[in-house]
């Protein structure tokens, strides 16, 4: 803790935070395309350009589309990449996404988690990432704009370390974070510097020693690259947890794969991602006043999912509810509740599991709607029967 | 599984699957695909060259009188053939 230096404090909505992190990150190329409610992140980011805080090439695209395959372009040329996006924007870069993490490209993209059509919705909730889910990116969830900051900061340096390789995106909940103002405790400019340094390309574009990008590869090769990017995804975990620590020791925040608070001698605890925990928290700790041993899970990590940790947590606990906040339609449960699932019968832990999605499209998810929750899970840890596996919570008939 | 052991794995593959020597276009014969081979009537060439412009890869060579085929890297789609002003080109059955 020695180290920890001079921070202010500064008031900044989440998107601005982003934005502030990828400043000081000295991207050097950052290709985006504006999106409700990711747009403040690319327009302070314009402001930087064009104020001459940053050397970064902008690049101004007709698409999200475009926008990330500039991204992969810059990437594979050996730049620090920085990009955002948010729902439908999010949607049109699907195959992109694999082609950046198929081509191992270290590129930070800030996610303001909003709602997909139809029908047409600006609001929060994670049916966007979701729908990637599978893109082969690390995958973080902020819960506030500091977290936002930080996880945007640690990201260039996790994706960046050569174990890894391998795309992240921060995601921040639409509107929730994305347009929240909060004090956010901010490092200087040279400590940033001094964290991630510039970024060491394993390839790169040299005249002198060309090489090919994409390459077609067919079934004798293609699943030995699929495999590389299992290792990679594999390899992810201890380099966060090594630059966490190096993060702690400038900023005096902690970060890891997951967050828990009273989880430790808890029979009911709730399981969720992004600014729902903060609700989730302070209704827990006023059931815990009323005697109930209740505990709250927020994973942070969500690709890599931390099977194995997630199993340790919760060993002792009898029942999670775990909340999503997108529906995986024609699935048992929602995604977050079917790798807590899939946790269970893989290490083989008795606790039970059910399901609530809530907070679709932005509707407000109160902390009445949360206690219901622990209630549920109270109730099933004491011995009732799980009636309702997956549940729709706060929906009208 | 179909798993060609006589390959290299995927601990020594470079990551990405970026091709870290050039020439391998060079080194992989293409034109074994190809189900009708061009052939040319020397004395219709005029040497004009729309074929050598419009073949999609580079099947055409520039010749010192007319143009010559590279079977290596034609795949037969024929278009040199359907090009050609003077009929000098024409497809045939490959054996």
């Amino acid at each position: 803790m020695a180290r920890v230096i001079s921070q202010k404090i500064v008031g900044m909505n989440g998107n601005e935070a982003v934005a502030f992190a990828a400043k000081q990150a000295r991207v050097d190329v950052v290709a985006a395309y504006p999106i409700t409610p990711q747009t403040i992140m690319v327009e302070r980011f314009s402001d930087y350009v064009a104020n001459g805080e940053v050397d970064t090439q902008f690049i101004c695209v007709e698409s999200e589309h475009s926008a990330l395959s500039a991204c992969v372009g810059s990437s594979l040329a050996g730049s620090r990449v920085f990009t955002a996006t948010s729902s439908q924007g999010l949607a049109l870069m699907h195959e992109v996404l694999y082609l950046a993490s198929g081509l191992r490209t270290p590129i930070v993209m800030a996610v303001a988690n909003r709602a997909l059509s139809a029908p047409i919705n600006i609001h929060n909730d994670h049916s966007d990432m979701m729908g990637s889910r599978d893109c082969g990116w690390i995958q973080i969830y902020a819960e506030n704009a500091q977290e936002a900051y930080d996880w945007t900061l640690q990201a260039f340096k996790i994706a960046e370390d050569h174990d890894v390789l391998l795309p992240m995106t921060v995601n921040l909940d639409g509107f929730t974070i994305s347009h929240a103002m909060e004090g956010v405790t901010v490092l200087e400019d040279g400590e940033v510097s001094k964290l991630l340094g510039k970024r060491q390309p394993k390839y790169g574009l040299d005249p002198d020693n060309p090489m090919t990008f994409g390459a077609l590869t067919l079934p004798d090769y293609y699943s030995e690259f699929k495999r590389q990017q299992v290792d990679a995804m594999d390899k992810a975990p201890p380099v966060i947890e090594a630059v966490a620590d190096e993060f702690k020791k400038v900023s005096g925040r902690q970060y890891s794969d997951v967050s828990c608070f009273n989880v430790e001698d808890a029979e009911a605890v709730v399981i969720c991602m992004g600014s729902i925990a903060g609700t989730a928290r302070t209704v827990a700790a006023r059931l815990r006043k009323q005697g109930k041993r209740v505990g709250v899970m927020k994973v942070w990590q969500y690709r890599p999912f931390p099977t194995r940790r997630i199993a340790e947590l919760l060993s002792k606990v009898k029942c999670v509810g775990v909340i999503d906040r997108a529906v995986s339609f024609g699935a048992p449960y929602g995604a977050l509740c079917s790798d807590i699932a899939s946790t269970k019968v893989q290490t083989g832990i008795q606790t039970k599991v059910f399901n609530v999605i809530c907070g679709l499209g932005g509707r407000d998810v109160k902390p009445a709607d949360i206690e219901q929750v622990f209630e549920k899970a109270l109730r099933c840890a004491g011995g009732e029967p799980l009636d309702m596996p997956t549940s729709l919570l706060g929906v009208r008939q | 599984m179909g798993a060609e052991e006589s390959k290299p794995g995927w601990t020594s593959l470079p990551i990405g699957a970026v091709l870290v020597t050039p020439g391998s276009a060079e080194r992989n014969k293409t034109g074994t695909w190809r189900l009708k081979r061009p052939v040319l009537d020397a004395k219709k060439c005029t040497n004009c060259l729309l074929c050598w412009i419009y073949c999609p890869e580079p099947a055409i060579m520039r010749g010192t009188k007319t143009i010559e085929f590279s079977y290596d890297y034609c795949k037969g789609c024929g278009i040199c053939a359907t090009e050609c002003p003077t009929k000098a080109i024409s497809m045939t059955e490959e054996t």
